[in-house]
């Protein structure tokens, strides 16, 4: 109950952002801290819960994005419509990937990933009417009402993202499901032995996981009015939906949030200041020191200094 | 990287003179915001064309300002990779919340804000951009660009080769929003023109190895090979002309190769460019009013940045990008899109690089393309470019300094 | 698209050229990842990294190939360095690291592809060397020399590495402690000072592949994501830890990448390399020539 009454107050602390903050960054800088959000706690399923390293967020997040171009200039139908399409899309490329590498341990299964992100990355190059290596530029349609700027309706968007994600993430986490993840990531094979579904489970998590990577990329050709493939399908994405999680924790549901929202606004926050590679190489300086140093990640801490102080 | 606010203040305080500061009106600078590239394959161009900018803002403060305003310029790198304008451009617009845009040097970077500049309603001045315009169709884009749409680009590259009697003819063009612009409109004209296309191949912007494409080319044997590229490419197509080579058939190569007009690159080049028919915005030889003094002034400033000391392609277009909305704010004394667009549209303007005036999509009403063949060229020699007869200007005939030497092997080695 | 014998005979010969290129710059890998089992995401960035030091060294005059001699100790010693510190943090304690040690591998790729930019900015970098720029003529064809002197050295680089593993001692205990690591202690070795020589070792032969990458063409920081691919289907292809096999993955990839490139286009060419690695981890996992 505690979830969902925090969920909501999220939803109208956003919708009351939008109806009356002015300044239009604030929304175009928080916007994306949401989609790091999505993606972190759409990447811990796999990853954190079950194990398996996705490398490959990025053709999620891109083939999200490219359903949503392709509904928009064919048929020009509305943004939620795209998001549940891409949603879609995002879930029966996660059904093949995990069919065809869910079989091969760690780092293969890794690599596969990003095969599959650079290939989809090529197939979008030939292929005209999204705009090939070109890119396409897409005209935002009219605002809906009581929203006066495409943006801010994007940020409250944005926040009901987010709250469907760790929602989902959340009951994953705390039902059988994720008990049987759990018991693959500590061993696969024990698993096996004490009758968990473990190839079924796999790909649920592949499925869900990559349902919401592409529900969060789905929104962006209309947030940056351009979609081309390389910044689309870019490994960036992929290190931050990985780096997030780890930072944050990947044994609990909070810890993607808590890694997106503290990354997610350094990054922005550098970017406005400094430059855009530097807030490449806090990702990557980040991840690295808390892989060696603190794997539980700051929810982890956390809860250990917590724990020690106040026990 | 970005180049801080302040020490662009910096630098012009200092260049200015402080004693010379003349007294600016209270109410704040004028601030003109752009996204251009100084790093990245497009950054040779970019960084010459900022300092032709960055001339023209010292040049009005020194006479007072605008509107009896301090001009303030802010610039920011795109790293000649399109998926940062949006941010840089919103950002402008809402943190450093500037008065007037200019457009990123390019059609690629531009590309992403055009659908913003159009929904937000606001005034862009192109810079070098090619058909960027033609989807969106802005009513507010002014494009500082000789050319205009892909006919008048490619005519004089068509006429001289079909005047030496060329048949065929073979593309290459990137996959990015310029070369596919300029390579469709181009195939258009040669189909209308009788040519007949025995190849064509586009590539994705990151390739770097040319050598199959020759090798095919070769193969095909073409008339004519229109080239559309971007500097890094253009680079290494020219390599791999020189090093696989295109057969004895190719009379006339090049056409759309971005990168060759920047000094650095036909420096590195050297002799590989001799016999190339490529565009150009100017070469020695061709008289506007002031474009003499200008580049005398360039050159200075230039070598002290340590920037393409020539600056012959983008920095005096850059410079009239600000004569012209000194002129407009000037008569206008507005600094409302609505208002400047306007003025812009009905007008003429004079400028270092001739009288400009555009049609209703926003490009030049009078386009002309000057092509230059290169001859002549040694090796690590910069200099040189200053002599005429080393970018010979082959069309149009106001301009003309010679005829094109064709077929391709034999202007390679002409003297 | 035209088809003719010429244009195809031109297309495998390059491809075989460029194919001994993959397979040195995947030899490394080989080892490391292949032999070692250790998850080397960022072995294509160290490979960028010894190309960024042959230019900077051939700013100073050096010929690339002597440049990457020259750095081959220098980087043999950060090899070492750097599986000693993934050894004492990850390896040592137990499977619970597969995550962790992939997401240590991933997170210095970056680090060293996000250094570069910052250390020389984005911009491609190139040598000049004689025999870049020129091509032998044979016929009708003409092969670039930069192809031929990265081919040759391709040849000498991966031949002493395969004589060294199978003819010296420590070369044999390499080869042994990715099999029977206890029976490798029982004769007296350390098998951690073993797997840490290895590791720099393979990483003195990536930089010196590196100094070849900036023969072949220019470099720009975020050349590794490509190689990415290369480096992993050629290793997977020819079956983890065989020289041979490392080779002959290596000729498939170049020659498929060539003809790709020649006959359908240079927008297909980015998927050919990873294309073959899922259709070798779906088909055939243990590759060619693997156990």
């Amino acid at each position: 109950m505690k979830f969902w009454i925090s969920a909501a107050v999220a939803l109208i602390l956003a919708v009351a952002a939008a109806l009356t903050v002015k300044n239009e960054y604030f929304f175009f800088a928080g916007y994306v801290v949401l989609q790091f959000v999505v993606l972190a706690t759409a990447w811990n399923i796999l990853g954190g819960y079950a194990g398996y390293v996705n490398f490959g967020t990025g053709a999620f997040f891109g083939i999200g994005a490219y359903t949503a171009v392709l509904l928009v200039k064919s048929l020009g139908l509305p943004l939620g419509v795209q998001i549940a399409a891409a949603a879609l899309v995002g879930a029966a490329l996660g059904l093949g990937v995990g069919l065809l590498t869910l079989r091969l341990r760690g780092i293969f299964f890794s690599i596969a990933t990003v095969a599959v992100a650079i290939i989809l990355q090529t197939a979008i190059f030939n292929w005209r009417y999204l705009g090939g290596a070109t890119g396409v530029q897409i005209l935002r349609p009219e605002v809906t009402p009581p929203f006066d700027n495409y943006i801010k309706m994007l940020f409250v968007v944005g926040t009901l993202l987010a709250i469907v994600a760790v929602a989902v993430a959340r009951y994953v986490e705390t039902s059988w499901v994720g008990r049987g993840l759990r018991a693959i990531r500590d061993s696969e094979e024990a698993a096996e032995c004490t009758g968990v579904p473990t190839l079924r489970l796999k790909l649920l998590a592949c499925v869900v996981s990559g349902a919401l990577m592409s529900a969060a990329g789905a929104p962006l050709p209309m947030y940056q009015s351009f979609v081309e493939p390389d910044s689309a399908f870019s490994l960036n994405y992929s290190v931050s939906a990985l780096a997030m999680p780890i930072i944050g924790g990947t044994a609990h549901w909070l810890g993607p949030v808590v890694g997106a929202v503290l990354l997610g606004t350094i990054q922005q926050l550098v970017t406005v200041t400094i430059s855009s590679e530097l807030n490449v190489l806090v990702v990557g300086v980040l991840l690295v020191l808390f892989v060696v140093a603190a794997p539980e990640g700051i929810v982890g801490l956390t809860s250990r200094l917590w724990a020690r102080f106040f026990k | 990287m970005t180049i801080s606010r302040r020490s662009w203040i910096g630098a012009a305080l200092a260049a200015l003179g402080i004693a010379a500061v003349p007294a600016f009106a209270q109410q704040g600078p004028i601030k003109i915001g752009i996204g251009i590239s100084q790093t990245g394959t497009l950054g040779g161009g970019g960084k010459a064309a900022l300092l032709g900018l960055r001339m023209w803002v010292e040049d009005v403060n020194q006479k007072g300002g605008l509107l009896g305003r301090k001009v303030e310029l802010i610039a920011y790198d795109d790293q000649s990779n399109p998926a940062t304008t949006p941010g840089i451009y919103t950002k402008l617009l809402d943190v450093d919340k500037v008065d007037l845009l200019i457009a990123p040097y390019g059609t690629v970077p531009t590309a992403p804000i055009m659908p913003l500049v159009k929904q937000r309603d606001l005034l862009l001045m192109g810079n070098f951009s090619f058909q960027v315009n033609h989807t969106v169709k802005h009513d507010k884009w002014f494009n500082n660009a000789p050319w205009g749409d892909a006919s008048s680009w490619t005519k004089g590259f068509l006429e001289v080769g079909q005047k030496a009697g060329a048949k065929s003819i073979a593309f290459i063009a990137a996959d990015q929003e310029f070369a596919q612009n300029l390579a469709n409109g181009a195939k258009a004209v040669a189909k209308q023109t009788g040519l007949k296309t025995v190849y064509e191949q586009n590539y994705p912007p990151s390739t770097v190895d040319f050598s199959s494409m020759i090798r095919a080319i070769r193969n095909a044997k073409p008339d004519m090979v229109f080239i559309c590229s971007y500097p890094n490419d253009s680079v290494a197509i020219v390599r791999a002309i020189n090093e696989i080579g295109v057969g004895p058939t190719v009379k006339l190569i090049g056409g759309g190769m971005v990168g060759l007009q920047f000094t650095p690159i036909m420096e590195s080049l050297g002799s590989s460019l001799n016999g190339i028919v490529n565009y150009t915005s100017y070469a020695p030889g061709m008289k506007y009013p002031g474009i003499d003094e200008f580049l005398k002034r360039y050159h200075a400033k230039a070598v002290e940045a340590k920037v393409d000391p020539l600056g012959f392609y983008l920095p005096p277009f850059n410079y009239a990008i600000g004569q012209i909305l000194e002129q407009a704010v000037t008569a206008t004394k507005s600094l409302d899109s609505k208002t400047l667009a306007a003025y812009l549209h009905s007008h003429e303007f004079k400028t270092i690089v001739g009288p400009i005036s555009w049609g209703p999509d926003g490009e030049r009403a009078k386009p002309t393309v000057p092509m230059i063949q290169f001859r002549n060229l040694k090796d690590k020699d910069v200099a040189q470019f200053l002599q005429t007869g080393k970018q010979v200007i082959v069309y149009p005939p106001q301009f003309k300094q010679g005829s094109a030497i064709v077929p391709y092997d034999k202007a390679r080695k002409a003297k | 698209m035209e088809f003719s014998f010429d244009l195809l005979k031109e297309a495998l010969i390059f491809g075989a050229l460029l194919g001994c290129f993959y397979a040195a710059v995947s030899v490394g890998l080989s080892v490391s990842f292949g032999l070692l089992d250790v998850p080397h995401i960022a072995h294509p960035a160290f490979m960028v990294l010894g190309a960024y030091g042959a230019w900077l060294l051939g700013t100073h005059g050096f010929d690339p190939i002597v440049a990457g001699v020259v750095l081959m100790p220098l980087f043999f010693a950060f090899g070492v360095a750097m599986y000693r510190f993934y050894y004492e943090t990850f390896e040592k304690r137990g499977a619970e690291v597969g995550v962790r040690g992939l997401a240590f591998f991933f997170g210095i790729a970056f680090i060293v592809e996000v250094g570069l930019i910052l250390a020389f900015g984005v911009d491609q970098r190139m040598v000049e060397a004689p025999y870049i720029g020129r091509s032998w003529e044979i016929g009708d064809m003409r092969i670039p020399m930069r192809m031929l002197v990265a081919f040759a050295t391709a040849l000498v680089l991966t031949g002493l590495l395969a004589a060294y593993l199978s003819r010296t001692f420590t070369g044999r205990a390499i080869k042994a402690v990715a099999q029977d690591e206890a029976a490798l202690r029982l004769m007296g070795v350390n098998p951690v000072r073993i797997k840490q020589w290895a590791f720099g070792i393979a990483t003195a032969v990536t930089t010196a592949a590196g100094a070849m990458l900036i023969v072949v063409g220019p470099v720009d920081p975020s050349m590794d994501r490509i190689y990415i691919g290369r480096t992993f289907c050629v290793v997977v292809l020819g079956g983890l830890g065989s020289m041979s096999g490392t080779l002959i993955a290596g000729l498939i990839l170049g020659i498929s990448e060539s003809l790709v490139l020649t006959f359908f286009g240079a927008s297909w060419a980015p998927a050919v390399a990873f294309g073959l690695l899922l259709l070798v981890l779906g088909v055939r996992p243990q590759g060619l020539f693997g156990k």
